[in-house]
């Protein structure tokens, strides 16, 4: 054994490396992407298997595949994308796995960079998985190996969520320095297993609610589960709760229990028994959904227990949101009357707002500037999706109407359009999305003859994840060097009335291709291409003449680049953060921004 | 233990600098803790870095009123930031205010001087760093998590000496960016 800073998904990843893994997929997602990306650097011998896939549906189905075939398979995404994998999943769970199959879905309390606040732990009981939630990269480590077990010994798949916190915190882990890689026995045919069907799902959904007594007895005795302490009082909790938890506990005395769960699917009944004989009240601090607590409801009414059980059900534990140290403390100070003062602060001054935005030189800035200015004054909705290219709802670009889940702007434009036929509906997708679950939407607007322009923002990246490889891209995880699927084959081969590609940094053919676009009817494509500023190297940067500049600040006023700020009153282009994409010398009505003559870029 | 909070404005480089100080507190045989902003925040907005070194720690996260030590890439964000700060604790700030893009669009003058005004008023001990002049003395911008970091460790709150950052720098970071960090510890430090 040796010790390593890691961070939490990088725990992940070498616990599973450690488990012997052998087939690794995913899609990428804040927080789980670097437990894919810590496998594909970790396998320079390539005797892993790992790919980005085009989705985490597709994904799931992949990681399966490899498991029927006895190999050892993970799959990553974040919990929106195991919204996307559930149609495989929910099958899964009953047909099962011969392979140990685990699948981490990384929540996101807060949320901090997602759409809900959904928590994996309830897709478990939705779904009949057994789910692990590790409460700090350490555990993390040991938990993914015994998930693996786990999924082997009862030949199903195993659900693994991990939190943002304990994703991106980082420790010292204690790694092991060899493992044992594991054989695949490869695929045997079995129709009767592996073929689902209504009598053998029958007989599998009683062979599921049989085990999963059985499973949770074994889990009351797991390692993952701690019960300690003595009194009548209890406080239950998990996952990284379960360390803000112990730091306020650090400075309290009395008496307590404190139950935590690392297993809450099936749920530990005997463990929790235990927990609750002899208790008045319990107190539940948990992140997202109030698990723990119904299910301590639930234990304390099948056994005719007199404890009060407390939590988010009952207003005690904020109902949304991340729990803290001190939202911790907040509860347990009342619960088990711990005194503590708060530090009193004058008043703040003011502090400036600081929204994330578009990156200074970033493409989409063009495009959605282009679309805005060729469309002026014509009735129009813009339907936008996920990515960096959210952002593009931010003043003064102020071009992103709707956002619902990936994939979704292409369809949601095709819904608005059926009432208001009159609008020029837009849908902006960017490339990575327009490969995940965008291309389904652009069929159905062909098929349905909906009137809708789609814009794909290609910037030949997964940019808000980090710059993950896509099938645009022709690199794979493997390292490999493969075609490029090209998005204008794919929209003309599907019928797009329409399908140009312009370079959006071109701002006057971009705005072109627009208006020729919208006078046209049918689906019209247009593919705004121009690579993220973080996968190339800045041009020549701009400068503002002063003896030109009229301070119209037209360049401050519509572009909102945050390399151009204001100094003593005046615009002024930042040289640290310019890209030199020249979207403000476009812009500019008296031509004061230029490339001085003769200069190289500064970076 | 040590609780050393990072925080300034998405891509000032206050992950690297919260990783050095987390590996050299492990080579000293030090358990550690770290946390950090990842994801949409990394755009320009707030980005907030937690390093604890010791021994037993529970939380990633400094407890609010417990940070021996802020590391602040930008003045606003080290007031936005003051309740984690323990009340004997020390601020290490750079000079220079960042403005958001919303202070150009709304023609706001925030410069950062209503941030120092308030560390002088709340009688806090401060170190303001001129990360400008260092890093243009270094020939490069990206210079001024160093910088910070020499000047909380000249401090003797960091838990890591000046020495001990120097041979950090020299140990983790690759040897093309060796010289010019070294030379903004000394700058900073004097040493």
């Amino acid at each position: 054994m040796s010790k390593r800073f890691l961070m939490g998904n990088e725990a992940i990843a070498l616990g599973a490396l450690h488990a012997g893994v052998n087939v690794v997929s995913g899609y990428p997602g804040t927080p789980s992407t670097e437990i894919l990306e810590t496998i594909a650097k970790n396998n320079k011998d390539k005797s892993v298997y790992v790919e980005w896939s085009v989705n985490e549906k597709a994904a799931l189905e992949v990681a399966a595949g490899a498991a029927y075939s006895g190999a050892r398979s993970l799959v990553t995404m974040k919990q929106v994308g195991l919204n996307v994998a559930s149609d495989p999943l929910m099958s899964l769970a009953y047909v099962g796995v011969k392979g140990g199959m685990v699948v981490v879905s990384a929540d996101d309390p807060g949320p901090i960079s997602s759409q809900t606040e959904q928590d994996t732990r309830h897709f478990a009981q939705f779904a009949k998985l057994p789910v692990f939630d590790p409460s700090s990269p350490e555990e993390a480590y040991e938990m993914i190996k015994e998930a693996f077990e786990v999924s082997e010994r009862y030949n199903t798949p195993v659900l693994f969520r991990p939190t943002t916190r304990v994703c991106h915190g980082c420790a010292d882990v204690e790694i092991a320095d060899s493992f044992d890689p594991h054989k695949p026995e490869g695929f045997v045919r079995d129709t009767k297993r592996w073929v689902i069907f209504p009598r053998a799902s029958y007989l599998n959904h009683v062979r599921i609610e049989k085990r999963d007594p059985v499973l949770g007895d074994e889990f009351s005795a797991s390692r993952f589960n701690l019960l300690t302490g003595s009194g009548r009082l209890g406080i239950a909790t998990h996952g990284i709760s379960f360390a803000y938890t112990s730091e306020v506990l650090a400075d309290a005395a009395g008496e307590y229990k404190l139950l935590k769960v690392g297993t809450p699917n099936p749920f530990p009944e005997k463990l929790a028994l235990e927990f609750l004989n002899g208790l008045d009240e319990v107190v539940c601090i948990e992140e997202l959904d109030p698990v723990i607590e119904r299910a301590l409801t639930y234990t304390v009414g099948k056994h005719h227990l007199g404890v009060k059980i407390r939590g988010k059900l009952d207003g005690t534990v904020q109902p949304a949101g991340e729990n803290t140290v001190e939202s911790v403390r907040d509860v347990l100070s009342k619960f088990l009357d711990i005194k503590y003062k708060r530090q009193e602060l004058p008043p703040l001054p003011e502090l400036p707002v600081r929204p994330p935005v578009l990156c200074a030189g970033c493409p989409h800035r063009a495009s959605f500037y282009a679309v805005k200015q060729a469309v002026r004054g014509r009735k129009a909705v813009f339907a936008g999706d996920i990515g960096c290219y959210t952002l593009g709802n931010a003043m003064p670009l102020d071009m992103v109407d709707t956002c619902l889940c990936m994939g979704a702007d292409v369809t949601i434009a095709q819904g608005i359009h059926r009432v208001e036929p009159d609008t020029l509906n837009f849908s902006f997708i960017g490339d990575s999305t327009f490969f995940a679950s965008g291309m389904t939407g652009v069929v159905n607007a062909v098929y349905n003859q909906t009137d809708i322009i789609l814009i794909v923002l290609d910037n030949s990246t997964t940019a808000m994840t980090g710059h993950q490889p896509h099938p645009g891209t022709g690199v794979t995880m493997m390292g490999d060097v493969c075609a490029k699927v090209s998005i204008p084959r794919i929209l003309e081969a599907v019928g797009c009335s329409y399908v140009r590609t312009v370079d959006p940094l071109d701002l006057a053919a971009a705005q072109n291709a627009v208006r020729e676009a919208a006078d046209m009817k049918g689906v019209r494509a247009i593919i705004m291409k121009s690579p993220c500023i973080a996968v190339t190297k800045p041009q020549r940067l701009f400068e503002i003449n002063s003896e030109k500049c009229i301070n119209c600040k037209k360049c401050i006023r519509e572009l909102g680049c945050p390399a151009i700020v204001l100094t003593d009153g005046r615009p002024a282009i930042e040289p640290s953060l310019c890209y030199g994409c020249g979207i403000c010398a476009q812009v500019c009505p008296v031509k004061a921004i230029d490339r001085p003559a003769g200069e190289e870029a500064a970076k | 233990m040590s609780n050393i909070l990072l925080c300034g404005v998405g891509g000032q480089g206050t992950v690297l600098a919260s990783r050095l100080i987390a590996f050299a507190a492990m080579e000293k045989g030090e358990s550690v803790r770290t946390s950090e902003t990842i994801g949409m925040s990394q755009r320009g907005g707030c980005v907030v870095s937690h390093v604890r070194t010791g021994r037993s720690i529970a939380s990633p996260m400094i407890p609010k009123g417990s940070a021996d030590i802020i590391i602040a890439f930008e003045p606003g964000e080290a007031v936005r930031n003051i309740d984690y700060l323990k009340p004997d604790g020390t601020v290490i700030v750079n000079k220079k205010a960042v403005k958001p893009v919303t202070a150009s669009l709304t023609g706001s003058d925030y410069d950062g001087s209503a941030a120092f005004g308030y560390f002088e008023q709340t009688g806090r001990r401060m170190s303001i760093v001129d990360g400008d002049y260092i890093c243009e003395q270094c020939g490069s911008p990206k210079v001024l998590n160093i910088a910070l970091l020499a000047s909380a460790a000249a401090t003797g709150e960091l838990g890591l000496t000046v020495d001990e950052l120097k041979d950090a720098i020299v140990r983790f970071m690759p040897g093309k960016f060796h010289a010019m960090n070294l030379k903004a510890v000394e700058l900073v430090s004097g040493t």
